[in-house]
């Protein structure tokens, strides 16, 4: 960030700069917007991931759902009073797909950042390490939740509605969904050498997260099949997002979602932050391996 | 633990756009030999009444205060008193009496006998018959044109609904329908009959003044095989401009238009769902779901499902108690 370079160079020594610690919330704030419209910019400018985050859920609603379209109805499990379709199921848990890879492609970004040494100019500046990361974090979740808002947009025109106010009040749903999975992808980030492995994270973390989770089945239907699957649904973070975001559509809150959800965000992002500490970190020894010019 | 008392609230506020005030609702179930009680407005059972084998029909008088209930295998029509949920009498209905229409003016009965071919004229005060009228095989449905003067019931083997005229007891016009007629339900202001063909897939609209089918209203749902669509239930508001046909194992209620004849809508509800019913308010249409042991309410306004309600096995009709 430019603005972190000057503040830094300030006081121009022969040795080291000692870093001015006198950094007031103005100076804070004008980090954050740097860094969000950084990440706004290459959203914008990368149309095709913009139509690409789209296209994916839009795929399983149209697709998918058409294709293993109950239509006799999902039967009654809460949040819902009475029979939905295949498509009114799975949109929470399509929302969560967006996130979900939202948090990924943030992850892809810092080591794509990390290989080009963009990763340096950020991680000189003066603010503390983990501002600069909960910074890059917002500003993911943020772009994520546009693209929620876009993807259910579209769902209402094909007739996947939710009652009017659920679309407000899934927004701090879907918010703290995103950042959970966003600080997963920092902490990924830091333990992934080469942008080449990020196909990795693609098999190892987004497929078996998405399928075993209710996005796409209620659990009853999975323990029914295995009651082992059940427990593993049971341990995937992913499966608390994707219920705290169906509940809030109809105005409910899921506590024990909720509580999981904000306990392990505040997990993951503190140890990406322990993972990016420039003393502890993982990622300096990572560097080492890493192509960083 | 799940949910927030003001977001539940939040929610209903929302789902509810208008809540429904609190009616009475009655649900046969078939299988258990019940009768399920049901608050419309907290939309949750709140009692069942034990009555005899394998209760079909149902209907209610119109001061609210008796019901009639088909024990279909006792080869009776119960009566209840609905203030206290006793049985108080039955009535001599014929054997296998399977769906009834009361007459507006409250004193008559008209019984489909479905194994006798027969529809049993009953004089509800007296508790005696009047008539039996031979009609077609297998007669169900039973319909009652707003001014009384004429019946028309359906028989489901011979595929015909038969009018009779109320003074005489005599058939006077026969008008082949779809296969497998079920139930026969009169335009409010008598100018139509619409009879739902099981079998068939399709409600014929009958002219009352020619006895000829005008209209032949097909359902097509993707996805689904035409077999599994079985027009059932038929219920027409009151202002004669929409109809609700319950079309079965499409577990589906179509919503029609009755000035185009289109269907306008499919509701999703529980699985083969059967006899429909409208609160007084018209603000709500319930449906009995045979398969899922349920029933379900259906907001008129938006024709959108808002809630199932578990009630006993098998229910098959239902009834609003007026206010």
């Amino acid at each position: 960030m430019s603005t972190g370079w000057n503040a830094a160079s300030a006081p121009d020594t022969a040795t080291v700069p000692a870093l001015p610690r006198n950094l007031g919330l103005r100076q804070y704030l004008i980090c954050l917007r740097g860094i969000c419209v950084r990440e706004g910019l290459r959203f914008i400018h990368q149309r095709e991931r913009f139509v690409s985050s789209l296209v994916r859920p839009l795929m399983w609603l149209f697709i998918f759902a058409a294709g293993f379209r109950q239509v006799l109805g999902v039967s009654i499990i809460p949040p819902y009073r009475t029979y939905v379709l295949y498509e009114v199921y799975i949109t929470p848990g399509l929302c969560g797909m967006i996130l979900l890879f939202g948090g990924m492609q943030s992850s892809l970004s810092m080591v794509y950042d990390r290989e080009m040494g963009n990763m340096r100019t950020l991680l000189v500046s003066p603010f503390p390490r983990w501002f600069l990361l909960v910074s890059k974090l917002l500003a993911g979740v943020t772009v994520s939740v546009l693209q929620v808002y876009v993807f259910l947009a579209i769902a209402w025109f094909w007739g996947v509605k939710a009652p009017p106010l659920g679309y407000l009040m899934v927004l701090p749903a879907l918010f703290l969904s995103g950042m959970m999975l966003c600080a997963l992808g920092l902490l990924l980030s830091s333990l992934i050498k080469q942008l080449e492995n990020f196909s990795g994270i693609m098999n190892f973390v987004i497929f078996p997260m998405y399928f075993a989770s209710p996005a796409l089945y209620p659990l009853w239907r999975i323990q029914e099949a295995s009651p082992l699957l059940y427990k593993i649904c049971l341990l995937n973070p992913f499966t608390y997002a994707v219920e705290l975001i169906r509940f809030a559509f109809y105005g409910q809150v899921e506590w024990l979602s909720l509580g999981i959800v904000a306990g392990l965000t505040a997990l993951f992002l503190g140890a990406a932050i322990l993972a990016y500490s420039p003393t502890r970190g993982l990622v300096n020894r990572k560097q080492d391996t890493g192509g960083n010019g | 633990m799940k949910r927030l008392g003001f977001a539940a609230l939040a929610a209903s506020a929302c789902i509810l756009a208008n809540p429904a005030s609190a009616f009475t609702v009655y649900v046969s179930n078939e299988r258990d030999n019940t009768i399920t009680i049901v608050d419309s407005e907290k939309m949750e059972a709140v009692g069942t009444i034990k009555v005899g084998q394998r209760p079909r029909g149902i209907t209610i008088s119109h001061d609210g205060k008796v019901l009639y209930v088909c024990a279909s295998d006792d080869d009776t029509v119960e009566m209840i008193d609905t203030e206290t949920n006793q049985i108080i009498g039955t009535l001599p209905s014929g054997p296998d009496p399977e769906l009834f229409v009361l007459s507006p003016d409250g004193k008559t009965l008209y019984v489909a006998n479905e194994d006798d071919n027969l529809v049993t004229v009953i004089d509800v005060e007296a508790r005696s018959v009047l008539s039996e009228i031979p009609v077609g095989v297998e007669p169900e449905g039973m319909g009652v044109s707003p001014d009384g003067s004429v019946i028309v019931s359906t028989s489901e083997t011979t595929n015909m609904a038969h009018f009779i005229d109320a003074e005489t007891h005599e058939i006077t016009d026969n008008v082949l329908v779809d296969t497998r007629p079920r139930y026969a339900e009169f335009m409010p202001d008598g100018s139509e009959v619409w009879v739902s063909a099981e079998i068939g897939g399709t409600v014929s609209v009958i002219d009352n003044e020619t006895r000829e089918v005008t209209q032949t209203i097909t359902f097509e749902i993707p996805g689904l095989r035409a077999e599994a669509i079985q027009p059932v239930g038929v219920k027409i508001m009151p202002d004669g401009k929409k109809a609700y046909v319950a079309l079965g194992p499409a577990n589906r209620v179509a919503v029609i238009n009755t000035e185009t004849y289109e269907v306008e809508k499919y509701v999703l509800v529980g699985q083969r769902v059967w006899q429909l019913a409208l609160t007084p308010d018209e603000k709500t249409i319930i449906s009995t779901n045979g398969v899922s042991n349920d029933i379900t309410f259906i907001d008129t306004e938006t024709d959108e499902a808002i809630q199932s309600v578990t009630v006993g096995q098998l229910p098959w009709g239902v009834v609003v108690k007026p206010q």
